[in-house]
C-alpha cells in the first residue's frame, strides 16, 4: 500500500537509480548529525553574540522605560572602531576588542549625558523619533567617513579555520565568541546579583520611585548602566563584524533583532534576554538552513505571535507597573 | 437654558465640521498649482501621494494615539496590488484598480488591527514593525511574483477612466493624484468630525475613562486602523500607477520613519498636518538632495533629533500665530453666518 503510494507521487520511480545504496545511507547519517550539531553550535554562538549586543538595551528599557532604537548604532561604532584599530593601525585583534568596549562606552556616556537625558521624560513617540533620528545620522555619517561597502576585521591566523570537537567541525572564531560571551554573561550575572551596584540597579528597575526614596542615585546608576550597555554593544559589534557583516546600515538591519531579544526576553532580568537570544540565534540559523525560502520570515512571525500571546515577554515575571 | 445634550453635541460637531475660509483657500491654492506650476507636476505628484500617506498615519497617530513604525506595510501592499493588477491586466482601469487595491489594504489592515490592540507602546511598535518586515520579506522572497529586489517592471497603465492618458510630464498623474487626495481628505474630515471621530479622541485621551463612559475602545481602534490602512493602500497604489513601477522600497522601514517625520513637521491631529508636512518635507528633501545627494538622510535625522530636543509642542507653537489667524477668520465667518441666519429664524 505504502509502496504504491510512493510510486504514485513519482518518488519511488527513481529508486533504482536515484536512491543511494544502503551503505551510503549509513555514512550519511553521522554527517547529518554533524550538520545538526554544527547548526546548534553556530546558533548558540550567534545567539550569545546577540545577547551581548542587546543586553544593554534590555537594561535601559527596563530601567528608564526608554525606547532606544539607536542601540545598534553603538554596536556599529564598536565594529568600525575595531576595523580602524586593527586594520589600519595594526593593533592586535585581542587588544582591539577591549578597546572597542572602552571607546564605545565612552561615546555612550557622552551621548547619555549630553543628549539622552533630555528625552527621558518625554513620550514614547518622542523617544522613537529621537532615536530614529540618531540612527539615520549615524548611518549617513559612517557612510560618509568609511564608505558604504562592507568592512572586514582582519582576524589573526590562529583564529581562522576549524577544529574537531567530538568529530564535529567547529569554527575557531565561533568558539572564541562563545567563550568570550559566555564569560561576559557569567560576569554580568555575578555583577547583577552579588555586588552593591547590582542590587541598586535591580532595585531601580523594580521600582524607581522607592529606590530613589531609599537614597539610590537612580540617574547615576542609569548613566553608568547606559555606558556599560553601549560598551557591551560595541564589543558585540567588534566580535560580530565577521559573522553579522559590518556596513553603514547595520543599526537598521539588526534593530529588529535587538528589539526581539528585549521584548521576547522581557526586561526584568538578564536570564530572559539570554534565553531569548539563544532561541533567536538557533531559530535564525536553523530557519535559514532548512527553509532558505522563508528566511527571516520565521523569526518575525514568531516574534509577532509571542508578543500577541505574552506582551510582557516570554520569560518576564508579571510586574505591577 | 437646559438644552438636551444631544443637540449641544450636534451644534458643536456642526461648528467643527464647517469649512473655514482658510481651508477653502488651501484647496483653491492646491488646484491653482495645476495651472500655475505646470513644470513641477512630477514633484507635486510625489507631494500629494506623501501627503495622503501622512494623512492616513495621522488618522491612527493623531486621532487614536497608536504609534506605528510599520505603516509602510499597507502602503507597500497597496502599491504591489496596483502593480500586479495592471501588469497582469486583471483590472486595467486605474480608478477601479485603485479602489480594489485600497480595499485589499483595508482587509490587511482589519486583520492586523487586532495585533495592535494589546500591549504597551513598545509592543505596538514591535508588532507594526514586524508586520512590515514580514511583508517585505515575502515580497523579497517571492521574486517570481513581485520581481524581488529588481522591482516590479513592465507595468503599462491604461488611461484614467478610459480617457485621460498618463503623459510624460505628469500632468494627468498630478491631477489624478490631487483629485484622489481631495476626495479622501473630505471623507477623512467627515470621519473625524463625526461622533465616531469624537469618541476616538476620547479613547486617545484616556482609554480607561472612555470605556467607562461606554465607548467600545477596541472596536474604535480596529475601525480607525482599518480605515487608515485603506488610505495608506490607496496612497501606495497611486504611487505605482503614477510611476508605472514599484519596488521593495515601498515596504522599507525608512518609508515609515520618513512619514512619521512628515507628520511631526506638520503637526498631528488636525488632518492638514500631513499635507503641510509633505510639502515642507519634499521641498527640504529636494533642496538637500541638490546639495549632498548621498547623505540627505543625515539631515533628516538631524531634523528629527532637533524637533524632539526643542520639543514638538514648541515647534507646533511656531505655527500658533497662523492657527490663531485661522481661528479668527473662522469665528468671523461664523458670526456673519449667525447674524445672517437669526433674522430668518425670527421671521
Amino acid at each position: 500500500m505504502g509502496l504504491n503510494n510512493k510510486a504514485a507521487d513519482g518518488y519511488d520511480r527513481d529508486s533504482t537509480i536515484g536512491c543511494p545504496p544502503r551503505s551510503f545511507r549509513k555514512a550519511v547519517r553521522p554527517a547529518l548529525k554533524g550538520i545538526i550539531l554544527t547548526i546548534l553550535f553556530d546558533g548558540i554562538a550567534y545567539g550569545m553574540l546577540l545577547f551581548v549586543l542587546a543586553c544593554g538595551l534590555s537594561v535601559t528599557l527596563g530601567l528608564m522605560n526608554f525606547v532606544n532604537l539607536a542601540h545598534g548604532a553603538f554596536a556599529m561604532a564598536g565594529g568600525y572602531i575595531t576595523v580602524v584599530l586593527v586594520n589600519r593601525m595594526g593593533v592586535p585583534f585581542l587588544l582591539g576588542l577591549p578597546l572597542a568596549f572602552v571607546v564605545t562606552a565612552a561615546i555612550g556616556a557622552l551621548f547619555e549625558r549630553t543628549l539622552y537625558v533630555h528625552v527621558y521624560g518625554k513620550s514614547h513617540l518622542d523617544q522613537v523619533l529621537f532615536t530614529i533620528g540618531l540612527v539615520f545620522m549615524a548611518v549617513a555619517a559612517v557612510d560618509y567617513v568609511m564608505g558604504s561597502s562592507q568592512q572586514f576585521v582582519q582576524i589573526p591566523q590562529w583564529l581562522q579555520g576549524q577544529i574537531d570537537v567530538f568529530g564535529v567541525g567547529v569554527g575557531k572564531y565561533r568558539l572564541l565568541i562563545i567563550i568570550v560571551c559566555g564569560l561576559l554573561t557569567v560576569a554580568l550575572q555575578l555583577i547583577l546579583t552579588k555586588t552593591r551596584f547590582g542590587s541598586r540597579l535591580r532595585a531601580a528597575v523594580d521600582d524607581q520611585r522607592v529606590a530613589r526614596g531609599l537614597g539610590v542615585n537612580v540617574n547615576a546608576v542609569f548613566g553608568l548602566t547606559f555606558a556599560f550597555g553601549s560598551g557591551l554593544a560595541g564589543l558585540g559589534g567588534a566580535l560580530g563584524a565577521e559573522i553579522l557583516g559590518l556596513d553603514p546600515i547595520f543599526p537598521l538591519k539588526y534593530m529588529i533583532y535587538f528589539l526581539i531579544v528585549v521584548t521576547v526576553g522581557g526586561t526584568s532580568s538578564i536570564t530572559g534576554p539570554f534565553l531569548a537570544s539563544i532561541l533567536l540565534g538557533l531559530g535564525d540559523v536553523a530557519g535559514k538552513y532548512y527553509m532558505p525560502k522563508l528566511g527571516a520570515f520565521v523569526i518575525y512571525t514568531i516574534m509577532i505571535v509571542v508578543l500577541i500571546w505574552r506582551p510582557q515577554g516570554l520569560f518576564a515575571r508579571p510586574v505591577g507597573r | 437654558m437646559t438644552r438636551p445634550l444631544s443637540s449641544t453635541v450636534a451644534t458643536y460637531l456642526a461648528r467643527r465640521a464647517r469649512w473655514t475660509p482658510l481651508e477653502i483657500a488651501f484647496w483653491l491654492l492646491a488646484a491653482a498649482t495645476i495651472y500655475l506650476l505646470p513644470g513641477r507636476h512630477l514633484i507635486l505628484t510625489e507631494i500629494a501621494i506623501l501627503g495622503l500617506f501622512a494623512l492616513s498615519l495621522d488618522l491612527i497617530l493623531g486621532y487614536a494615539g497608536i504609534i506605528s513604525l510599520g505603516h509602510a506595510a499597507f502602503f507597500g501592499f497597496g502599491a504591489y496590488c496596483a502593480g500586479l493588477l495592471a501588469k497582469h491586466e486583471i483590472i486595467t482601469e486605474p480608478v477601479v484598480a485603485l479602489i480594489v487595491s485600497g480595499l485589499a489594504a483595508t482587509v490587511l489592515g482589519f486583520v492586523t488591527s487586532f495585533l495592535v490592540l494589546r500591549g504597551s507602546d513598545l509592543t505596538r511598535l514591535m508588532v507594526t514593525l514586524g508586520v512590515a518586515l514580514v511583508l517585505r520579506e515575502i515580497a523579497n522572497k517571492y521574486s517570481e511574483l513581485t520581481g524581488g529586489a529588481d522591482g516590479l517592471q513592465g507595468i503599462t497603465m491604461a488611461p484614467v477612466l478610459g480617457r485621460f492618458r498618463f503623459d510624460l510630464f505628469g500632468h494627468t498623474a498630478y491631477i489624478y493624484s490631487l483629485v484622489v487626495l481631495f476626495v479622501l481628505f473630505v471623507i477623512a474630515r467627515r470621519i473625524v468630525n463625526s461622533p465616531f471621530g469624537l469618541s476616538l479622541r476620547a479613547v486617545k485621551g484616556n482609554p480607561l475613562r472612555a470605556s467607562a463612559v461606554g465607548i467600545a475602545v477596541n472596536w474604535r481602534l480596529v475601525a480607525i486602523y482599518t480605515i487608515a490602512a485603506g488610505y495608506a493602500g490607496i496612497a501606495g497604489a497611486l504611487l505605482t500607477q503614477t510611476t508605472a513601477f514599484t519596488s521593495l522600497d515601498v515596504l522599507a522601514f525608512e518609508r515609515s520613519a520618513d512619514t512619521l517625520l512628515v507628520l511631526i513637521i506638520g503637526g498631528t491631529g488636525y488632518l492638514y498636518g500631513g499635507l503641510i508636512g509633505a510639502v515642507i518635507f519634499k521641498l527640504m528633501q529636494d533642496w538637500i538632495a541638490n546639495l549632498t545627494p548621498q547623505y540627505w538622510q543625515f539631515w533628516i535625522g538631524l531634523v528629527l533629533v532637533l524637533i524632539v530636543l526643542v520639543g514638538r509642542e514648541r515647534v507646533a507653537g511656531w505655527m500658533a500665530p497662523i492657527r490663531a489667524l485661522i481661528g479668527r477668520i473662522g469665528r468671523r465667518a461664523r458670526r456673519a453666518d449667525a447674524l445672517g441666519a437669526s433674522p430668518g429664524q425670527g421671521g
